[in-house]
């Protein structure tokens, strides 16, 4: 057993349109994607929007830049996330394809393990 | 010693029938690719030295099976930190085989070995590369040589996609059903893709790579003992074995391009042929018929037409309109657009090739110009099928192709 990170990538724009029904919408859908996989399942959250992130980096002489703003600008951005456990990656897959996604897509990683 | 020139060629013989099968059946042991890759050249390089000093055994498959098996036992048994720390395939039956499995199942390994290269989750570019290198047993320089790259290029997609195969954990196993028919039809693209590659050399003073057409003639040969009952798998064979039965009359004495409707039809091997209809009438009888299927019907017309004359066009494009609808690629939109002026006259065609010219993918793509100038030049419009051919030329760069573009351009000179 592996497990993977399925990291959701959606068009903020896109959630921003669809308003309070497409919210609904949207928790529905989690809602059955988690009935239906709550065996695989080891966490998962949503992350609010883009524009509450604060990005961080060294300075490389011991001190630290803070930023308003995600690390980088994309279309679709990093909007939630699932911990799964699967067999292999065909597993992994099967699952990710039922993760609601509507207004863009997933990204499948695995989780390094260190020995 | 020397190794004899017979053992010499039973050696390169085995390696290019039996590479897949010892590798499969060394990987049943290890669980690790790169391990059993080592333990197969050992026995490869064994059988140079053993051969000439014995005797060419009966079967060189099993025999190098057997060495390659009893090397990686060896390595294992004697290193068990190496045993521990080698990172293992991950598949659904891999376990529960004994040690001397049944040829069924190294059959099943080779499926496994085949589907682990063409796994969708790797790049199109890893997928042939690994395809080759593995199933074929093609050496990285081979391989890089085959694709125009260097070899560190080479070596280093290679060993990228190695890497992803074990931190991913792209499964060694078979798909299982219901993902079935979409995981060979990505294994029958790398194959075809290795064909077309060979076949049409994309760049380079030769038309044709004899090498890349032979592997994929041996994988296509290879996947329907496989998978006897896939119709499509039948189809790309029949597809390979059309295309490949005209060869002889492809290229003229003089290194020149013959076209179709030129070519020497004496010289057709009638053997593939026969083979191919064979298979493609079997194929055809499952319904749907799939895009090789359709491909390999679309060449059984040509193949069995006596002369280019006599070729039923309106077969060729009904084909092509089915084709069209389950594979809606502007490539072949443009193949039957040819088609279609051959069945209908040059006006018609022109009108569907003028069609296409908007298509994104086809902007720069040589034969769409070469196939407005052959409609243009057939309606005796010579100043514009001057320019198709100028723009075809900007964008050919197999040197035979270019030399019967400028031919054709001279023809038109005032």
């Amino acid at each position: 057993m592996a497990q993977y990170l399925v990291l959701i990538y959606e068009s903020e724009q896109a959630w921003a349109n669809a308003g309070q029904e497409g919210y609904e919408l949207a928790m529905k859908e989690h809602t059955e994607f988690g009935e239906r996989n709550g065996s695989a399942l080891r966490g998962g959250n949503a992350l609010q929007p883009t524009t509450t992130a604060t990005s961080i980096r060294s300075d490389g002489a011991g001190g630290f830049t803070v930023t308003d703003g995600p690390f980088a600008e994309t279309k679709e951005a990093l909007g939630g996330y699932y911990l799964i456990e699967a067999d292999d990656l065909d597993k992994a897959i099967e699952i990710a394809k039922q993760v609601p996604a509507r207004y863009g897509g997933v990204e499948v990683r695995p989780i390094m393990v260190f020995d | 010693m020397r190794a004899h020139p017979a053992v010499v060629a039973a050696v390169a013989d085995a390696h290019r029938r039996e590479w897949a099968y010892v590798l499969a059946a060394t990987v049943r042991v290890t669980r690790n690719i790169d391990l059993a890759e080592e333990c197969v050249q050992h026995a490869y390089a064994q059988a140079l030295a053993k051969w000439t000093e014995n005797s060419i055994p009966a079967k060189p498959g099993a025999w190098l099976t057997t060495t390659s098996r009893r090397k990686a036992l060896d390595l294992l048994r004697r290193n068990a930190t190496l045993s521990r720390s080698l990172p293992r395939l991950v598949g659904d039956q891999l376990s529960d085989g004994p040690e001397d499995a049944e040829s069924q199942e190294i059959a099943d390994d080779r499926l496994r070995l085949i589907f682990t290269c063409c796994h969708p989750a790797l790049s199109q570019h890893a997928q042939v590369a690994l395809t080759l290198r593995l199933v074929c047993g093609l050496t990285t320089t081979e391989v890089a040589r085959a694709f125009l790259l260097s070899e560190s290029t080479m070596a280093a997609r290679i060993t990228r996609a190695k890497k992803k195969i074990a931190a991913a954990g792209i499964p060694y196993q078979i798909p299982q059903a219901s993902e079935l028919s979409a995981r060979v039809d990505a294994v029958l693209t790398v194959v075809h893709l290795l064909f077309t590659t060979g076949h049409t050399a994309p760049s380079g003073g030769e038309l044709v790579r004899r090498d890349l057409v032979e592997r994929s003639l041996d994988l296509a040969r290879m996947l329907h003992s496989l998978l006897p009952d896939d119709a499509d798998v039948a189809g790309l064979l029949a597809l390979v074995l059309f295309t490949d039965a005209r060869r002889a009359s492809r290229v003229g004495g003089d290194g020149r391009l013959v076209l179709l409707a030129k070519q020497d039809r004496s010289c057709w091997d009638p053997r593939a042929i026969r083979e191919g209809v064979e298979l493609v009438r079997k194929a055809l009888a499952r319904r749907p018929p799939g895009r090789f299927t359709l491909m390999a019907a679309i060449a059984a017309v040509h193949c069995q037409a006596q002369t280019w004359e006599e070729t039923d066009w309106c077969e060729i494009v009904a084909l092509y309109d089915v084709l069209v609808q389950i594979w809606p690629s502007p490539v072949v939109a443009l193949n039957r657009a040819v088609a279609v002026g051959l069945a209908l006259g040059p006006e018609k065609g022109l009108e569907e090739v003028e069609v296409l010219a908007t298509e994104p993918q086809l902007v720069g793509y040589s034969y769409l110009a070469a196939a407005r100038a052959d409609f243009l030049r057939r309606l005796g419009r010579k100043a514009d099928a001057r320019t198709s051919y100028e723009e075809a030329l900007m964008f050919t760069e197999n040197a035979v192709e270019r030399e019967f573009l400028a031919s054709r351009l001279a023809e038109l000179a005032d």
